[in-house]
């Protein structure tokens, strides 16, 4: 589904992404691991391209995305995207987010967008919203939302950003609930998180980023539970036990650069 | 000698009283009341106006704002497009634009377009639009500024949304950026119609006729025919009957969208 052959990106000279090579199959869920600024949102970004990598190539689903005569636009309709920050659209309604780019991309009817949005909202748990505006829900239903508004392009690749990163801790269960269930029913993701409950149970495959390179990849009883390389042990460590932590024992690279969110 | 803090509170405000007190008592008392009722209160000066200060004059301020404003927003609008155009001829031309027309004051682009554009073209223009032009040429300056500010206020991640979703740059422009960008930019906007209603005020420089007079040039034609100031005063009210409610249209407008941001 996703062929990722020497990417790199730089940005003004910085170089995020070192050279990845990555693919993705029908049918799975990979999770993407590593600490900030390791160039895991932005090797995600150039999967749809909202972010141009600087060389290599991307293709998703036999379309090159990095071909400069590719219709992108034509490319994205396939590809489903959440974001950290949500990005709802806030002068519309949950049922006008999911509607929008059906009637404008997808060209359907308005009784059609609707009814296919008024499904999509009831599989992410969320049928009495659909007249809500973003700013009267909850950051947990504005990120199901978010991903009903993906879902409901009929998407065959979903891409997630750091999901739950921006919620209150209580609030994480119910996004990582859909995206469990879109897990169960087949559908190919490339999630970059934080949650390593849900890369453990959930994901086929985990890969570790440090640095702008693949350190570690493999099945998540490997990379999560038995890690080969120091670096990702040293990185699960922080995360799954972060009060065991002593000051200066792991190289803080400092404040990455905000454009890539980590 | 020490005060509390209430007691030095209370001080403060004895004292800003006293000196309101104060000032107004002056100007009361140094006013010529008798003269000044005289010469603006004039109720017979006041009914002879009535009724054609408002169905003419008022309602051709409110036209010709209206017209001037509609073209100002349209142009205004495609101007800030320009601007953040990646043509850059088209941004030279917007820059070069904007600079112009709001450095220029207002006065001179009434008496260049009202004499100019007859001479250059051998045309007469209608006189509905050659005003739409003049008062939309100025206006669209200064809201071009202010809808490219609301545009670029719109979060990078709108953007991004609704290009992930398919949308082509120019769909999601007009579907999702532009429509929060005038939400934002509503209470300034207004500020631009408010201005524009006094600057509707310039019209009179085109040359009109009896039934095409706005506030202003009904008001002084008026000051001259009846030797009194009345007619200024009741014109100002007239002012404030138009740019009061809007500036509680905008409070309504603003509680209204705020639910929805």
């Amino acid at each position: 589904m996703i062929r990722i052959r020497g990417l790199h990106k730089s940005f003004d000279g910085l170089e995020v992404l070192k050279g990845i090579d990555l693919a993705v199959e029908r049918g799975e869920v990979v999770c993407v691991i590593g600490p900030s600024g390791s160039g895991k949102s932005t090797l995600l970004r150039c999967v749809n391209l909202l972010e141009e990598p600087t060389s290599g190539s991307v293709t998703v689903g036999g379309a090159e995305v990095t071909d400069p005569d590719v219709d992108i636009d034509r490319v994205r309709r396939r590809i489903g995207m959440v974001f950290q920050a949500f990005n709802l659209f806030p002068h519309l309604t949950a049922l006008e987010n999911l509607t929008i780019a059906q009637r404008r991309v997808l060209r359907r009817d308005r009784a059609e967008a609707v009814r296919i949005g008024r499904d999509t909202l009831r599989r992410v748990g969320l049928t009495d919203k659909e007249t809500a505006y973003p700013a009267q829900l909850s950051g947990g239903q504005q990120q199901r939302v978010a991903i009903a508004r993906a879902l409901a392009m009929d998407p065959e690749l979903m891409l997630f950003d750091e999901p739950t990163s921006a919620l209150d801790p209580e609030l994480v269960g119910d996004v990582l609930a859909v995206m469990r269930a879109l897990a169960d029913e087949g559908m190919t993701m490339l999630v970059v998180t934080h949650e390593m409950s849900f890369a453990r149970e959930v994901a086929d495959r985990v890969v570790f980023m440090d640095d702008g390179v693949i350190v570690e990849e493999g099945g998540p009883e490997q990379v999560v539970a038995a890690p080969r390389h120091p670096r990702t042990r040293a990185f699960l460590t922080r995360v799954l036990d972060p009060a065991a932590a002593r000051v200066g024992e792991v190289p803080d690279k400092g404040p990455h650069d905000a454009r890539t969110g980590g | 000698m020490a005060m509390t803090r209430r007691q030095r509170a209370r001080a403060v405000r004895t004292v800003q009283y006293a000196v309101l007190a104060v000032v107004l008592l002056v100007i009361v008392l140094a006013a010529d009341w008798g003269e000044l009722r005289r010469a603006f209160f004039d109720a017979g000066v006041a009914r002879s106006l009535l009724p054609d200060i408002l169905t003419t004059a008022l309602l051709n301020t409110v036209v010709y704002t209206l017209l001037g404003f509609g073209f100002g927003l349209v142009a205004g609008l495609v101007l800030a497009l320009m601007r953040l155009s990646q043509v850059p001829p088209y941004r030279w031309l917007s820059v070069a634009y904007i600079e112009f027309f709001r450095g220029v004051p207002a006065l001179l682009v009434f008496i260049a377009l009202g004499f100019g554009v007859p001479l250059a073209f051998q045309v007469a223009l209608d006189r509905y639009v050659t005003v739409m032009l003049a008062l939309g040429l100025v206006g669209a300056a200064y809201m071009a500024e202010t809808i490219r500010a609301g545009i670029r206020a719109v979060p990078k991640g709108q953007m991004e949304a609704a290009r992930s979703l398919g949308m082509s740059h120019g769909r999601a422009m007009v579907s999702i950026i532009i429509p929060q960008a005038f939400r934002i930019v509503l209470p300034p906007l207004t500020n631009e119609l408010i201005l524009l209603t006094k600057d509707s005020s310039l019209v009179y420089l085109l040359g009109l006729s009896l039934d095409q007079y706005e506030l202003s040039k009904f008001g002084r034609e008026a000051l001259n025919q009846h030797r009194s100031l009345t007619p200024i005063l009741v014109a100002g009210l007239c002012y404030l009957l138009i740019t009061v409610p809007l500036g509680q249209l905008v409070r309504w407008l603003e509680s209204r969208t705020a639910k929805a941001r």
